[in-house]
């Protein structure tokens, strides 16, 4: 027997086989689909749930830093720009879903309770790192500089909306500043940005993208896509998913019976974290490590940032259906971003009660201002109607926005004109050369 | 090292041509080969099928621009048989600079990403204001095959040509093909190009100006194939082909048929329609795809709109697909497109004859 063994074990190390399991030397698996062990024994994997993938934090509820070690250390006006941020996001939120529901505008979302994991993560990206969000990151648009105004413009669509009025309220998008214009169906972005992530890869620059979902948008089959090609393209993107508890109405414990989303990374090939996401620290750190290596190391990087949403999910729900106001209360009183990162600015003294005093009064004011201009601009222009369908303008469109300008021109006085800026015109004389390539 | 080679696999370089259009979709086609007939006092034309046709206008494509590249199912030597995520990952390729051209092994399969198409390609210029193009093209076979039954056989020419934001292109011959696919590339909008299967195989003559590297048709310009003076047909892809036929057994008949080849769905080139109307008197449309809200209806409709209504001497007819899914036996798959016979018959009908 031992013999025969043996010469076994020749012939097959002979073929070049590697080494297998201790009990059975002579064996590994050759499949090429996967390169693991053989098992002798029946044994299924479990989900684990109860303890699966622990919640990296760098700050308790209070603020105080747990680890001296993990302190990022980041700098006073860095730290000051996080907090203002959050707050002025916080207030412009309130503003307008006010404002909605005094029907000034048609639609909102805020961001209440996630304004760390927009921050946290937007604070940790190169300015030039391209953002494809789901729809609740204003925080990381307004990181980076978008003024009240356009927030303000895009949702009342006026005639200063980059959009040009055409979407509904929060659907920004700014070139200028890498933040691609936000889409309605869900998790469509998700393999966008890997292709995004793709040419970027190609065009071989220092630059990642993030693609920010909430966790019931990875129940889509792009989801699925989007990680899957992210790992086997080698694409430098960061996955940022972030778990709120909600998917509209439907929680967590009936949307997924795994652990989470950061626990299927593994299963693509993912370098994967879960996150607290409200603590700004935490956020930062793993947004900062997580992009390096995504950029460094052309592979795609899951983070899923546990947080908690404790708004409605828009202005078309009313979350009282679905969920107890104890729960919300609960949240937004012992764990909300904003007031754990206070803590650790009271603490460290670069803030105070009379800073805060003053700041919320002249952020309101600066909302409030911003507001009430955007209200009293006029809408975007009629012919606007026509533009972009096509990158040139066809002659069906031509013809057609011709005809009301002509229309216009006869029987203006009899619409609310004034309502609409006006100009951009070609004169009616002079048909405009059609741009449709030869 | 990984990286590198992922990259240059989809960069196809000069000399390392391998992109092939296999027959039926499937991996397996045959490297393009460059015939050159003997070359005497004319320009030689040569015999080219649509594959080849479509295979040269991908290498002289993929030369031209470095930002062009190839994705799709079975395609070229990357495969990826998720069709949602890797039109989402050519959508996001586009708005992100490059050209990608992607393809579906057949365009009955893009309906699991026609979410992609339509909401993400074709809308996104106007949604965005002008701030992001996705200059993509999708390609693939369109329409019936053989014996490849319902969930394969479907013709989406209308389904696409309905979406303000795409173009839409069906080429016949391999002029068509190969003029029509730069154009598609080239062009800063998303392009739905729909080809046909069972036309891959057949041989069209291509001239010595569509064999140039900068041969384009415009997009949005029909093609009138034949001229004539009783009745105007007016087809797409396949079926061209079907009128061609049906116009040489009309013509010992004496009745001397117009035929349009409309190349392009949307924009729809209606001119062209009209101006052989106010000629010929007369009008049938001939498709593959099913009757209701289909291709024809549309020209019927545009042509009762406009000038050329009043030139008719008859109600137009529309000659298309049977109002069925695809049946599986040949017999009835046969009867479920229209023949040369019906186009024929249709003729008839209209001239009154």
């Amino acid at each position: 027997m031992a013999a025969l063994r043996l010469l076994r074990t020749r012939l097959l190390r002979a073929r070049g086989c590697g080494f297998g399991t201790a009990e059975f030397p002579e064996e590994k698996p050759q499949f090429p689909g996967a390169s693991a062990e053989f098992a002798e024994r029946l044994e299924f994997i479990q989900p684990n749930v109860i303890s699966g993938i622990p919640v990296y934090r760098v700050m308790d509820r209070q603020g105080h830093i747990l680890r001296q070690s993990e302190d990022p250390q980041l700098p006073k006006e860095l730290v000051l720009k996080l907090y203002k941020t959050m707050t002025l996001l916080n207030t412009m939120d309130r503003i307008l879903y006010e404002s909605q529901r005094q029907g000034r505008i048609s639609f909102y979302m805020t961001n209440y309770g996630e304004e760390g994991t927009h921050v946290g993560s937007a604070a940790a990206l190169d300015d030039t790192d391209l953002v494809f969000g789901q729809y609740r990151e204003a925080g990381v648009l307004m990181y980076r500089g978008y003024p009240l105004d356009l927030f303000m413009a895009q949702c009342y669509g006026n005639s200063k909306d980059p959009g040009k009025g055409r979407q509904m309220p929060v659907h920004y998008g700014c070139r200028e500043r890498h933040f691609v214009t936000i889409s309605s169906p869900l998790a469509t972005q998700i393999p966008q940005a890997v292709g995004a992530a793709y040419a970027i890869k190609r065009a071989d620059a220092n630059r990642a993208v993030i693609c920010y979902f909430g966790e019931g948008a990875a129940s889509e089959g792009d989801a699925h896509a989007g990680f899957n090609f992210a790992a086997t393209l080698e694409c430098p993107i960061v996955f940022f998913c972030r778990n709120n508890g909600y998917a509209i109405s439907t929680p967590t414990a009936e949307q997924y019976r795994g652990d989470g989303i950061a626990a299927r990374g593994p299963g693509y090939g993912l370098l994967s974290i879960r996150v607290d996401g409200n603590d700004v620290f935490a956020v930062y750190k793993a947004t900062r490590e997580a992009r390096r290596r995504a950029v460094a190391e052309n592979r795609p990087v899951l983070i899923e940032a546990m947080t908690y949403r404790i708004g409605h999910h828009s202005t078309s729900d009313d979350s009282s259906a679905y969920r107890s106001v104890d729960e919300v209360n609960y949240w937004d009183k012992q764990d909300h971003p904003i007031s754990r990162l206070r803590h650790f600015l009271l603490r460290k003294g670069w803030w105070d009660e009379e800073q805060e005093k003053s700041w919320r009064k002249s952020s309101r004011k600066m909302v409030l201002e911003s507001f009430t201009a955007a209200e009293r601009l006029p809408k975007p222009a009629p012919q606007l109607l026509f533009s972009d369908v096509y990158r040139e303008l066809p002659l069906h469109l031509q013809r057609q926005r011709g005809a009301l300008q002509q229309h216009l021109r006869r029987y203006g006085q009899h619409y609310p004109m004034e309502l609409f800026e006006s100009g951009g015109d070609p004169p009616i004389d002079e048909p405009e050369t059609p741009q449709i390539q030869p | 090292m990984a990286a590198a080679a992922a990259v240059l696999r989809h960069l196809a370089p000069l000399g390392h041509r391998l992109t092939r259009i296999p027959p039926h979709g499937c991996a397996g086609g045959r490297l393009f080969q460059h015939r050159r007939g003997l070359r005497l006092s004319a320009p030689a034309a040569i015999q080219v099928t649509v594959r080849d046709a479509l295979n040269q206008a991908l290498d002289e494509e993929l030369e031209r621009d470095e930002r062009v590249f190839l994705l799709g199912e079975e395609v070229a030597q990357y495969d990826g048989a998720y069709k949602m995520g890797f039109a989402g990952i050519a959508v996001g390729a586009a708005m992100a600079g490059l050209r990608p051209v992607c393809e579906f092994m057949t365009f009955n399969f893009s309906m699991q990403a026609i979410d992609q198409v339509i909401n993400s390609a074709a809308k996104t210029c106007y949604m965005s204001a002008g701030l992001i193009g996705v200059p993509i093209v999708f390609r693939g076979p369109n329409g019936a095959s053989a014996g490849v039954a319902a969930q394969h056989s479907q013709c989406f020419a209308a389904w696409y040509g309905h979406c303000p934001g795409l173009k839409v292109v069906s080429p016949w011959s391999a002029e068509d093909a190969k003029g029509l696919l730069k154009a598609a590339i080239r062009d800063d909008n998303p392009v739905v190009m729909l080809e046909n299967e069972l036309l891959y195989g057949v041989p069209f003559e291509l001239s010595e100006q569509a064999q140039s590297k900068d041969f384009v048709i415009p997009i949005g310009k029909a093609k009138i194939e034949r001229q004539g003076t009783h009745i105007t047909l007016v087809s797409h892809s396949r079926l061209v082909g079907h009128c061609m036929e049906a116009a040489s057994v009309l013509a010992k008949e004496g009745v001397e048929c117009e035929v349009i080849n409309m190349r392009t769905i949307r924009p729809m080139d209606i001119e062209a329609v009209e101006a052989s109307i106010m000629k010929t008197n007369h009008l049938i449309t001939v498709e593959g795809g099913w009757p209701q809200f289909g291709v024809g209806a549309e020209i019927c409709a545009r042509i009762m709109e406009g000038p050329a209504f009043n030139y008719l001497d008859a109600p137009a007819v529309r000659v298309t697909g049977t109002d069925v899914p695809m049946p599986y036996a040949k017999n009835l798959e046969d009867n479920s497109v229209p023949q040369v016979k019906d186009i024929i018959f249709a003729v008839k009908k209209v001239l009154n004859i």
